[in-house]
């Protein structure tokens, strides 16, 4: 874990700290000072006394917990507060949340730590320093009290914010000590023993969200709503066929339409208008002709890929893999072999607010307003842009219209928002993508096909799995570094040996698991719970196949395998109790049942499904239970599975980008459909808190939804279903 | 020049009569509570009451609003957040991001005017909004709170 209360930093808090004063040396001026920029988490850094970096009093002794990870609906900001207050010992109603800049936290040394936020890693990475800085605040507001009172530390009670003497009676609150403590030297964070999370009073709650008021009334802002000075709004189209580029486009079309002032050419590949309006640019764009030069993918399609990816099935070489014993003899000698061939498309992210940035580029500084996860890799993204360096830019997060991937470390959209801001120097630019934009040049949940073979003696016991995938990997479209020795591991997540945060959770004799990549032209990337989405279906549906040429119950089946993984099996049974595994169903209702392991937590699903005689697919209910260790706010987290359930019945049912002519050809909701409301099945979150370990929230739990679904349909038609999304499959 | 009641506001705005009416709300008037999902009425992101009924303003034409229709936006859906759909919203911490819940909120208020006591099957057709946070369950819940005027069980 990383320090982060070092002591030149703490030195460098101990004063009072007033928003916006120029004081606040160059660089680290703090941003958001816009007009109607009304949150519930404030975004101008509020007046008040910082008590250390995490802990700002203000002198109604409301406390501003500071946070660095971006909000972008997974309650991440509350959950960390909720870490903070536990420790602080402040009044939880008097609780106020402020997102830190990454100028900040780049001129302080990082004291905030590490701002990207993905990979569920929000809480589970921070939890430690976090807590440390709330205790280390509390500890210092002790401090001051007892210096003022000259009554030992350990005579002092604290209470939602007020210090108590009891001997001499005397008793004062945070906002009066903190000028004192801010003042006292910080102390060892090393030293500071963190509660026992058995007594905690505020974290292990289902607090009410702290962000929620401003989501009610439309006064939130987001990336897209920011208005700037003078700003003017841009609208862009980026070569459709990847790797292609601007041949040539025809400016004088659309010279004296109503508010257009400038086209740019971005990077060679891309066309954009800025206009006085965003729809005026967008119409601009959109009767501009642009001729390109679409490059030597052109001919790619849906069709061409799956060929691709079905020769890695059998190709010689690997890309990464495990293995125990010998599984391809032990299959070719085995009573009894199950084979099976799964595969699952490219998918988008569709984040509800499309891709965005507002850049204003001014003589001496450079500044991005941008939804962001990872709010160092803007700031990073407009520095390189700009060329103006790091230290005279500054990023400013607003809250994320949905993130799930798509807005971590790419930063597209900083790096054409500045190009076209370059353009127009000191004029503050808004970029915003067309849904067809962002549906076409997204980076998508990678592409893959699955070849599956198992053996089984004459007891119908496993003897032997082999699972190859074959498929496109995130690592070689943006981490090549991550690839060593030709091997790629992240493709693998979810089947990895332990130690490791996403373990396959069975034990197998004889096991071999391989990655072979074929990369395509399409860019790929993080999708909310790759790769143990597309893992999850191919392993647990094979699983219950397998069960089934057993002749065994599949939670049986299962169970049999996971004696070493009792983590992954005790909740695998707290789902199959609370999902009623078993029991009698309705006529025509069937149960289907799927464990898995990933972002350090571990997850379990029962589906209830019925499927009519035309086909027609009803998932009536959901269990999950999810194993994340310690559970921060155990609503939110039930907020998290419920929509990890839509989630990943989304991309069930109807998700898939296809390629025709080396282009995406979903670009709009129409033809990629979102599940809506009609289809929710009922869901029941089973919290099953091991409590010895901080695992993820965000993600894992959406591997096992499509698992369980499938093969609650395998149950109910007799058929297993190898390929997504089902609106293209018949199930009877 | 189009002229509009909107939140009981007329005002003149100066726009093409084919822009749609999402941009006027969200760039000649600035009011940026409805929101831009999709521009082809899918989402709902952008739903609006226009005469007490739900509409998806990214799909209509300013210069199709006639100065008497009473449009209301998120904004002017209550002063204080004190709708009911707005209360139930807040009780049962519907929103994740946040950024569909102007437009699910204001199908949930329409709904309610056109139906106080909605039963799940009105509220699976009515509610077609999409959220990609897949806020649902709570939509549903929150709905039949505010029909019902009860705290969550």
């Amino acid at each position: 874990m990383k320090k982060t209360i070092r002591g030149k930093a703490a030195k460098l808090s101990r004063r009072t700290f007033i928003v916006g004063s120029a004081a606040a040396s160059g660089g680290l001026a703090l941003g958001f000072n816009l007009p109607g920029f009304g949150s519930a988490v404030a975004q101008t850094a509020s007046e008040g006394t910082e008590v250390n970096a995490w802990v700002l009093v203000k002198p109604d002794d409301a406390c501003v917990i500071r946070v660095a990870r971006s909000e972008m609906g997974q309650g991440t900001i509350t959950g960390l507060v909720q870490l903070v207050a536990e420790e602080l010992e402040c009044d939880w109603k008097k609780v106020k949340a402020e997102q830190v800049t990454p100028g900040q936290n780049l001129a302080r040394k990082r004291v905030w730590g590490e701002m990207s936020t993905g990979g569920s890693r929000g809480i589970r990475t921070s939890e430690d320093y976090v807590r440390r800085g709330g205790a280390a605040a509390r500890i210092l507001l002790l401090q001051a009290a007892a210096e003022e009172w000259k009554v030992p530390v350990g005579e002092l009670t604290v209470a939602e914010g007020v210090v108590t003497h009891t001997p001499s009676g005397r008793s004062s609150s945070y906002g009066k000590l903190a000028a004192a403590a801010a003042k006292l030297e910080a102390p060892d964070p090393k030293a500071i023993k963190l509660k026992d999370p058995k007594d905690w009073k505020v974290a292990g709650k289902p607090m009410k969200r702290i962000d929620t008021a401003d989501k009610l009334d439309g006064s939130k802002i987001y990336g897209v709503d920011i208005k700037l000075p003078g700003m003017l709004c841009a609208a862009i189209k980026d070569c459709p066929v990847f790797g292609g580029k601007v041949a040539s486009y025809d400016e004088a079309k659309i010279a004296g339409r109503p508010g257009v002032r400038k086209v740019v050419k971005v990077k060679d590949t891309a066309v954009a208008v800025v206009a006085d309006t965003w729809w005026r640019a967008k119409t601009a764009l959109d009767a501009l002709p642009i001729v390109w030069d679409e490059g030597p993918n052109a001919s790619v399609s849906s069709a061409s890929i799956a060929e691709q990816l079905k020769e890695g099935l059998g190709a010689s070489v690997s890309n990464g893999d495990r293995q125990n014993g010998d599984a391809l003899k032990a299959i070719e000698t085995a009573a009894k072999k199950v084979e099976a061939v799964y595969s699952t498309p490219f998918l988008a992210h569709a984040t509800m607010e499309p891709m965005n940035a507002t850049v204003r580029l001014s003589a001496d500084k450079a500044e991005v307003w941008v939804p962001t996860q990872n709010a160092e890799a803007s700031l990073a993204a407009l520095s390189e842009g700009s060329g103006v360096p790091l230290a005279k830019c500054e990023a400013y997060r607003t809250d994320l219209g949905g993130g799930f991937g798509r807005r971590g470390g790419t930063q597209d959209y900083v790096h054409q928002a500045v190009e076209i801001a370059k353009e127009l120097p000191g004029i503050p630019i808004k970029l915003i993508w067309t849904r067809e934009e962002d549906q076409a040049h997204d980076f998508f949940r990678p592409i893959s096909q699955c070849r599956l073979a198992a053996g089984l003696d004459a007891s119908g016991n496993l003897t032997g799995l082999h699972a190859r995938v074959s498929g496109q990997s995130i690592n070689a479209t943006l981490n090549p570094a991550g690839i060593v020795n030709g091997k790629d591991r992240r493709q693998l997540q979810g089947l990895w040996a332990e130690p490791g945060d996403a373990q396959l959770g069975y034990t197998v004799p004889n096991l071999l698991i391989e990655y072979v990549m074929r990369n395509t032209h399409v860019p790929v990337g993080p999708w909310r719970g790759v790769n143990t989405n597309q893992n999850a279906v191919y392993m647990e549906c094979f699983m219950d196949e397998v069960a089934r040429a057993a002749g065994k119950d599949p939670l049986d089946f299962r169970r049999a395998l996971m004696g070493g993984h009792p983590k992954h099996l005790a909740v695998l049974n707290a789902a199959a109790e609370k999902g009623d595994w078993g029991k009698p169903l309705p006529a025509g209702v069937h149960r289907g049942i799927a464990q898995f392991m990933g972002y350090g937590s571990y997850s379990a699903a029962v589906a209830e499904v019925s499927v009519s005689d035309r086909g027609q697919l009803r998932v009536h209910r959901m269990v999950l239970a999810l194993d994340c260790g310690h559970a921060v706010n155990p609503d939110q987290i039930a907020a998290q599975v419920e929509g990890s359930v839509a989630y990943g019945l989304t991309a069930m049912l109807y998700g898939e980008c296809r390629v025709r002519d080396g282009r995406m050809v979903d670009l709009n909701f129409d033809t990629y459909p979102i599940m809506r409301l009609a289809e929710m099945p009922k869901v029941e979150t089973v919290i099953v808190p091991s409590g010895d370990f901080w695992g993820g929230v965000g993600e894992p739990t959406i591997s096992v939804v499509t698992p369980a679904v499938l093969n609650a349909i395998h149950a109910a038609t007799g058929k297993p279903v190898r390929q997504l999304p089902l609106k293209n499959v018949r199930l009877v | 020049m189009a002229k509009l009641n909107i939140n009981g506001t007329v005002r003149d705005v100066e726009v093409e009569p084919d822009t749609p009416l999402l941009w006027v709300i969200r760039e000649q008037v600035g009011l940026t509570g409805t929101k831009y999902g999709c521009g082809i009425a899918q989402c709902g992101a952008c739903s609006v009451h226009i005469n007490d009924e739900v509409q998806r303003s990214c799909s209509i034409r300013v210069g199709d609003v006639q100065a008497s229709d009473r449009i209301i936006t998120i904004e002017g859906l209550s002063a204080d957040a004190s709708h009911p759909v707005q209360k139930a919203w807040a009780a049962i911490d519907v929103p994740q991001c946040g950024y569909c819940q102007s437009g699910q909120i204001m199908a949930a208020a329409a709904l309610l005017k056109r139906m106080p006591k909605p039963t799940d099957k009105d509220i699976d057709e009515a509610m077609t909004n999409i959220c990609r946070c897949g806020t649902y369950q709570r939509i549903r819940a929150a709905v039949h709170m505010a029909a019902n005027g009860t705290s969550r069980t």
